[in-house]
């Protein structure tokens, strides 16, 4: 006990940080039925973003994520229109590939610039004990920074006007298209979004490991699993998800080998896949 | 025999064949070096064609037939003493085996939700070997030296893996063929179009799946045991490379989607091309990034690719390239 609660509170912080970065993945999925393949490299480049941001210029990270998330944003927008938008409506394998691509860019240019060595965010907000618990405090505020996130965009999906028209697309586009909401903006825009949280949980990852230009690989795994584990295309699913795999993750090693972790995660991932594809809390 | 009368048939083989014997003829290791590699993305984009071009199914874990066939044969040669032949057939039967039964569980699932199951099958495979001592745990095994004197030594044994490459990858393009212009292939390509109209007018859509995935799978499993036999060594990073699956789907994107000969060009200009960046000064550091580009260019101008764009433009070639 003394070892297995400890491991299970660090997971489910952590855990907060992985829905946030599935949430971007499900998102895009539910909203346009495009896996998005560039997820991961799109988490690196929110992790390189804050690392500089705080080496080169001194921002703090917290600062630094606040520019992820409008740079996110903007570079998602720009993304949709070059490689996802001519390809809608064509088999799943063109969008697919064409993700592939856009990530294969980034990593490219990447590993040109800051070569593959492994980099981290020297930056400590000390620790507060609870009981016999040592919360680290970045973990804590990362997963603070995550539910608030989560909560805005549910807040924005469902309050706003704009985020109806999300939903409304997500439902069905030719419909929105006929009730007067642009779909092409609707659509770049959900990108951005997917695109913000993948960056946005990047710096925040990056505030609690450390990581290099290939690292990305990793999460946007991760991240798949906890799109299943949640449905593809449920946000509120991802954020479950995230929690399952932290837990996942703080409860195996205490069990047995650390190595052991993958095989547990994606043979989940793929009976999950088959006995209920739509999530754990989806419909059958 | 209908194909030995159709031009098109003797195009792919005989394009396969002849430059898989030049450096035969040449008697050049490095010109030897260079096609044995062609000739494995060869096999590795063509069986991946019949599951993604021509039945539709997008399968990013293609390279864990790749991996699994590897590391059979490996087991087999370094540590219970088989001759290379019998270890790669026998670990070929054992990933068809794997591919039967994995087949008929998930290619119940569609679209995206069975992509994103491949990729999970490779990481949870290569996940499980990384755990499994016997085999080598993370590091892998090696060969010992002493296994090529049944080959004539290592630089003969380096010609007898070359020659049974060119082998399979004859059968791999010859089955690709095959399939390609049988009723059954005809299947495929109904499920691919709209898979309940086909189940609607009488295709038995998942035995014919199923059989698909098995053929897609002997041919890497082969060039596995094989390339790893070449290689010496062998560890769960060269074997499961999820990258290596996609390098392939871009080879087949390259040369043309559901052809015979599209992913035998593919194949060859992606390894010509990615040799050329690799050693040039300019691309060297930016090869991937170039790779991307050139990617995504081809999937928004020519998706099609190379031979089904001649295809489309001249149909007088249809005759030839099939």
């Amino acid at each position: 006990m003394d070892v297995l609660l400890p491991s299970l509170v660090d997971g489910l912080l952590i855990g907060f940080v992985y829905g946030l970065a599935a949430m971007g993945l499900t998102l895009i999925f539910g909203v346009m039925d495009v896996v998005n393949l560039s997820h991961g490299a799109l988490i690196v480049l929110g992790m390189f973003g804050v690392y500089l941001l705080y080496t080169a210029l001194g921002l703090p990270p917290y600062v630094g994520l606040f520019i992820m998330l409008i740079a996110g944003i903007l570079l998602g927008m720009a993304l949709y229109g070059i490689a996802i938008h001519p390809l809608l409506g064509g088999p799943h394998l063109s969008t697919l590939l064409s993700t592939f691509a856009v990530s294969m860019v980034i990593i490219g240019v990447g590993t040109a610039l800051f070569t593959s060595t492994p980099r981290n965010i020297d930056f400590s907000l000390g620790a507060v004990q609870v009981g016999n618990i040592r919360l680290l405090g970045t973990r804590v505020v990362a997963a603070f920074v995550a539910i608030i996130m989560a909560v805005g965009l549910y807040v924005f999906m469902y309050r706003t006007h704009t985020g109806k028209s999300i939903r409304a697309v997500a439902n069905n586009r030719d419909a929105a298209e006929l009730v007067g909401i642009p779909s092409r903006r609707i659509l770049a825009l959900s990108f951005g979004l997917g695109t913000m949280l993948a960056m946005v949980s990047g710096g925040l990852i990056a505030t609690l490991f450390p990581f290099n230009i290939l690292s990305g690989g990793v999460y946007e795994l991760k991240s798949f699993v906890i799109c299943v584990l949640g449905g593809m295309g449920n946000p509120t699913g991802a954020l479950l998800g995230g929690l399952i795999l932290g837990l996942i993750e703080g409860f195996v090693p205490v069990f047995m080998p650390v190595g052991w972790t993958p095989v547990i995660e994606f043979t989940l991932f793929v009976i999950i896949l088959l006995v209920r594809p739509s999530g754990l809390l989806g419909a059958r | 025999m209908r194909w030995l009368r159709d031009p098109s048939f003797w195009v792919s083989v005989l394009i396969v064949a002849l430059a898989g014997a030049w450096p035969l003829v040449t008697g050049s290791a490095s010109g030897r070096e260079d096609m044995s590699l062609i000739l494995m993305f060869v096999i590795l984009a063509s069986s991946l064609n019949i599951v993604l071009g021509y039945t539709g199914y997008v399968n990013f874990g293609h390279i864990v037939f790749f991996g699994l066939g590897g590391y059979i044969g490996f087991y087999l040669i370094s540590q219970m003493g088989w001759h290379l032949i019998p270890a790669a057939i026998a670990g070929a039967i054992v990933t068809a085996l794997f591919a039967a039964v994995l087949g008929a569980i998930i290619l119940r699932l569609r679209g995206a939700y069975f992509a994103l199951a491949t990729i999970g099958v490779n990481e949870a495979v290569r996940a499980l070997i990384v755990n499994w001592d016997a085999l080598g745990g993370a590091v892998g095994m090696t060969m010992n030296f002493k296994r090529y004197q049944a080959y004539g030594g290592p630089m003969n044994a380096l010609w007898v893996a070359y020659g049974l490459m060119i082998v399979v990858a004859l059968l791999s393009v010859i089955t690709s063929y095959g399939v390609r212009t049988s009723k059954f292939g005809l299947g495929l390509l109904a499920i691919r179009e709209d898979e309940d109209a086909a189940l609607v007018l009488g295709i038995a859509a998942p035995k014919a799946k199923t059989i698909a995935f098995v053929l897609s799978a002997i041919f890497p499993a082969l060039a596995g045991a094989l390339f790893f036999f070449k290689n010496g060594n062998i560890e769960p990073g060269d074997a499961f490379r999820l990258h290596m699956s996609v390098e392939g789907i871009v080879m087949i994107m390259l040369g043309g989607y559901g052809t015979v000969l599209g992913p035998i060009v593919g194949a060859a200009t992606y390894e010509r091309l990615r040799g050329y960046l690799l050693t040039s000064p300019i691309f060297k550091d930016l090869q991937l990034a170039f790779a991307g580009v050139l990617l995504l260019l081809i999937i928004i101008f020519v998706p099609s690719g190379l031979v089904g764009w001649l295809r489309n433009r001249f149909p007088k070639v249809r005759r030839v390239l099939a």
